[in-house]
């Protein structure tokens, strides 16, 4: 037969539709990102990275064409009847509709589908989720910790493993390099066998005095010393031969560490604790989106403060009273420990009750607005009470006043909140 | 391998002894894929159908998800309602509700099919059969696709259409685009001559002609709005009455696109590009029955002789039978899976009819059809093929036995009634009107609203008046407002749309919306 062709396409691209997929969730952005937001409403800390179910009323996604409505004289033909001869009558169902309106409406599940209901994967997930916030003073840090390298094309080299070859390349140098060392010779190989053609082609003449028998073996002789030259020409020679090049380009990895601090002291309750908690991962992910590096630095305190892990941050627990400064204290410490600003984009928050030693408060004003500051590219103050709000809230907020492109504050009163607040935290500002 | 007994109707090239069946496993590799193929092209020869060549493609799930959503086109401009279209496609197959189609067969020469390599080998030889052969053959067989589709041309006009879409999303930027494309796929079904022969498309040629296009489009455009007054002209009341179009134009999408006012060359080559997609699609619109039964009859009847032959075994055919009827199952009409006739079924039942009608004629076959009861069954059917359309071919050959078979009935449903009435069912006053029914039920026009663009103000406020034309009082569905907007996008100007019945406005439809107050 021979007529058919059998093709292999499983190894092609699989992805095709990928760019459609993407115009419609661009197109429907405002519906997958309420969904989101609902989402992390919902969602139990652990959650957060995950993909999501979207659905989108059907109507709000529908194509519109041109098509009939309910009403006027309608007649469909059906298959499996049992009973019934022409002119029988049978009641409408109670409600407009009843019987739908023909081929062609029905879904593919055969029910009606008020929702359109699809999924995206946790990438799509965090780009809605952070979606028009932006990290606050970002600022490209000293290239530091580049642990990876691209190889990137970088020309041609004429040394280099046989894996590397490059034989067009190789080729067409050999072809060039025959040509400059062979082409005068071959130009002069042609005129001298012409003028050999035309003496040959001269009249015979009987006298020798005439003849040309010597000139022509001379010519002879010329022709094939240039013809041996030629031939020793080699076809490809060493210095042909090219090599593609591969360099090593660092990758550029900006880093950041995030310093999470918070009050352990007996006032805060597991709930508080947790709240604090979902505010940090959304902090720790927006930041992973940001940067390829990142550190963490959790550091808790009552009285005095500790660097810890972080199962140690969250479960463990304290009583006591409350001294913000140690915190502060340690965490410029260890700044100036570890973390250089020049190389580190620095992040902090803090969460707590509110709950401090008022003769404390003043001194974390003092420290933060001297001392830590002026090193960190953004601190973001939470604080976790229903309650009014106490001395170094009103600390916290005269900061505010001088710096109110590092720092910011807000009040969250439950989980619900954490998401808005945190979106306000880092909303885009315009540029 | 056992053999049950041979079908007597085979054509005569049957050879006396049975043949080793190809293989006896269900796993597939692409030897086997060959040989069935050949095997199944000896046979379709046998029943001489021609087709055009064959082009393969095995792919996986993901793959046939992605050609799924593209509506089978191989290559397709981008566009939102395609990756809708994946998205609901990818959940339903994830949750199992749907199985994907088991083939896709695409109208282009050679002539394309998909075979997923999930698929069994029986399963493969039925796509095989049912695609390559059945609906290839159908492909260029059928008048209607002869008369609308190029086969040869269609990838290439694809590959265009997708670069110049492309081309204009970098230039206008792609939500532009995309206004555009959703206003014309709005239209979509509305981009035909449904009397006039189209001109062939070819990639190339239009590629060529887009520039000169260009500059043609607009000054005929520009003539035909060239509206400087003038005063003797315009007191003539002969003059004044004239609409334009003088005739109604029932292919909205090209009036649009010739006529438009405001839209640039570059939406105009869109809109063309839809409006050549929907005339397309146009053939297979109108043919699914007979398409569909024309495939299946074939699947059936090929395999059946495969296993005449010897070359599949009793574990082959069951499992294929399997399938089979899993394709060709109707449910009735007070099922929860029912949704509408099954064309498979249908087209299945009366092409197999048919051929019963000419091989075994009883004396109902003679009566009702009497010049084909009895006569040579593969000419009748290939001329069945060849020369119908759904609506058509039903009012032909839908017999009293089909119609029994499938216990047909027609129910009318009028809104002023409060109760259905059963109009015809399959007993002997009722099989004429049943099968006229039944075949007005595929007629395009009857499917589908009656709309074409009545009267263009050229000289007022160039608004544009579609009419419609409703057929049994059914008014507009709740779409035609948002539709009338894209009407709107693309023409410029005011839009209204007016039902018209017996000379009398029923419905209108305005965009802009006029003012609630009386407008003067």
């Amino acid at each position: 037969m021979g007529t058919t062709h059998i093709v292999d396409r499983r190894l092609n691209g699989k992805n095709k539709s990928a760019v459609n997929r993407e115009r419609f969730l661009r197109r429907y952005r405002h519906h997958i990102k309420r969904a989101v937001s609902e989402a992390v409403h919902k969602r139990s800390i652990t959650d957060v990275e995950r993909g999501e179910s979207v659905s989108i009323p059907t109507r709000d996604i529908d194509e519109p064409v041109f098509h009939h409505g309910q009403g006027g004289r309608r007649e469909m033909v059906h298959p499996g009847n049992r009973e019934w001869i022409t002119g029988d009558t049978i009641e409408k169902p109670q409600g407009e509709g009843g019987q739908g309106s023909g081929a062609g409406q029905a879904s593919p599940d055969g029910e009606g589908m008020d929702e359109f209901a699809f999924q995206i994967t946790q990438e799509e997930f965090l780009d809605f989720l952070f979606d028009d916030l932006e990290l606050p003073n970002l600022a490209r840090k000293k290239l530091k910790d580049t642990e990876a390298f691209n190889y990137v094309r970088a020309g041609f080299t004429s040394q280099g493993v046989p894996a590397k070859l490059d034989v067009v390349r190789s080729l067409r140098g050999a072809h060039a390099r025959r040509l400059g060392l062979g082409g005068a010779r071959k130009r002069k190989i042609r005129e001298l066998e012409q003028q050999l053609a035309e003496l040959k082609a001269a009249p015979h003449e009987p006298d020798p005095a005439f003849c040309h028998s010597d000139q022509i073996q001379a010519l002879e002789e010329e022709i094939a010393r240039l013809k041996a030259n030629v031939r020793r020409i080699p076809f490809i020679d060493e210095i042909d031969l090219r090599y593609r090049q591969h360099v090593k380009q660092p990758r550029p990895a900006t880093s950041a560490v995030m310093f999470c601090l918070m009050d352990v002291s007996g006032s805060m309750t597991q709930m508080h604790k947790d709240i604090a908690k979902r505010f940090f991962i959304l902090l720790y992910l927006f930041l992973k989106k940001n940067y390829k590096k990142i550190d963490v630095v959790f550091i808790r305190h009552h009285t005095s403060a500790k660097e810890v892990d972080e199962e140690e941050f969250f479960y463990s627990r304290e009583t006591g009273g409350t001294i913000v400064s140690s915190a502060l204290r340690l965490m410029q410490q260890i700044i100036e420990a570890r973390y250089s600003p020049a190389e580190w984009n620095i992040y902090a928050a803090q969460a707590s009750d509110g709950d401090n030693w008022n003769d404390d408060s003043p001194i974390c004003s003092k420290l933060l607005a001297e001392q830590v500051l002026p090193l960190v590219q953004y601190y973001a103050y939470v604080e976790i009470t229903p309650q009014d709000h106490q001395m170094l809230w009103y600390e916290y907020e005269k900061i505010m006043a001088r710096f109110p492109e590092s720092f910011a504050m807000q009040q969250i009163a439950d989980a619900g909140e954490i998401y808005p607040v945190f979106r306000q935290l880092f909303e885009r500002k315009a540029a | 391998m056992s053999r049950i007994a041979d079908q007597p109707n085979a054509p005569e090239r049957e050879q006396p002894t049975a043949g080793t069946p190809i293989s006896t496993t269900s796993e597939w590799t692409f030897e086997l894929i060959r040989e069935y193929d050949e095997a199944i092209a000896e046979c379709a020869a046998e029943f001489g159908l021609d087709t055009y060549p064959n082009q393969v493609e095995v792919i996986s799930a993901e793959q046939m998800m992605d050609a799924y959503s593209s509506v089978g086109m191989p290559v397709g401009y981008n566009h939102w309602s395609f990756g809708k279209q994946f998205l609901n496609t990818a959940r339903g197959y994830q949750r199992g509700q749907m199985g994907l189609a088991y083939e896709i067969v695409i109208n282009s020469n050679p002539c394309i099919a998909y075979l997923m390599e999930e698929n069994t080998l029986p399963m493969q030889a039925l796509v095989i059969a049912h695609a390559c052969y059945g609906h290839n053959s159908f492909f260029k067989g059928n008048y209607l696709f002869r008369t609308w589709t190029d086969a040869s041309a269609i990838i290439d006009y694809l590959v265009f259409a997708r670069h110049y879409v492309a081309e204009c999303e970098e230039r206008y930027g792609v939500e532009a685009v995309e206004e555009i494309l959703d206003s014309c796929h709005a239209l979509m079904n509305y981009g035909v001559d449904r009397y006039k022969r189209p001109a062939p498309i070819s990639a190339a040629e239009e590629a060529r002609r887009q520039k000169e296009r260009e500059e043609y489009q607009q000054r005929r455009i520009n003539d035909l709005w060239r509206t400087i007054p003038q005063p003797d002209e315009d007191e003539d009341p002969v003059r004044r009455q004239k609409r334009f179009p003088e005739e109604p134009q029932e292919n909205l999408l090209y009036f649009i696109e010739k006529n438009a006012p405001l839209l640039e060359t570059w939406q105009r080559e869109i809109v063309r590009i839809v409006r050549k997609l929907g005339q397309y699609f146009y053939p297979q619109r109108q043919t699914q029955v007979m398409n569909e039964g024309w495939a299946t009859f074939w699947h059936y009847t090929l395999l059946h002789r495969m296993y005449d032959k010897g070359l599949v075994n009793d574990g082959f055919m069951l499992e294929f039978l399997q399938s089979h009827s899993a394709v060709i199952y109707q449910p009735p009409f007070d099922s929860p899976y029912y949704s509408g006739l099954n064309p498979y079924t249908l087209g299945f039942s009366i092409f197999t009819d048919l051929r019963r009608i000419c091989e075994a004629p009883t004396d109902e076959d003679r009566e009702w059809f009497p010049d084909i009861a009895g006569s040579d069954w593969l000419k009748t059917l290939h001329f069945a093929m060849h020369n119908f359309k759904d609506e058509s071919f039903i009012q032909q050959f839908l017999s009293p036995k089909v119609m029994r078979d499938l216990k047909l009935f027609a129910v009318e449903n009028d809104e002023l009634e409060d109760h259905y009435t059963v109009t015809a069912i399959h007993d002997d006053p009722g099989y004429r009107p049943l099968r006229e029914k039944l075949a007005r039920q595929y007629n395009l026009s009857y499917r589908e609203p009656n709309i074409q663009v009545w009267n263009v103000d050229v000289r007022g406020d160039r608004s544009l008046t579609l009419r419609h034309i409703p057929v049994d009082r059914v008014p507009l569905g709740g779409d035609t407002d948002e539709v009338i907007r894209h009407v709107h996008r693309l023409w410029g100007f005011d839009v209204h749309l007016e039902s018209v019945e017996d000379g009398r406005v029923v419905e209108e439809f305005h965009c802009p919306t006029p003012p609630a107050a009386d407008p003067d």
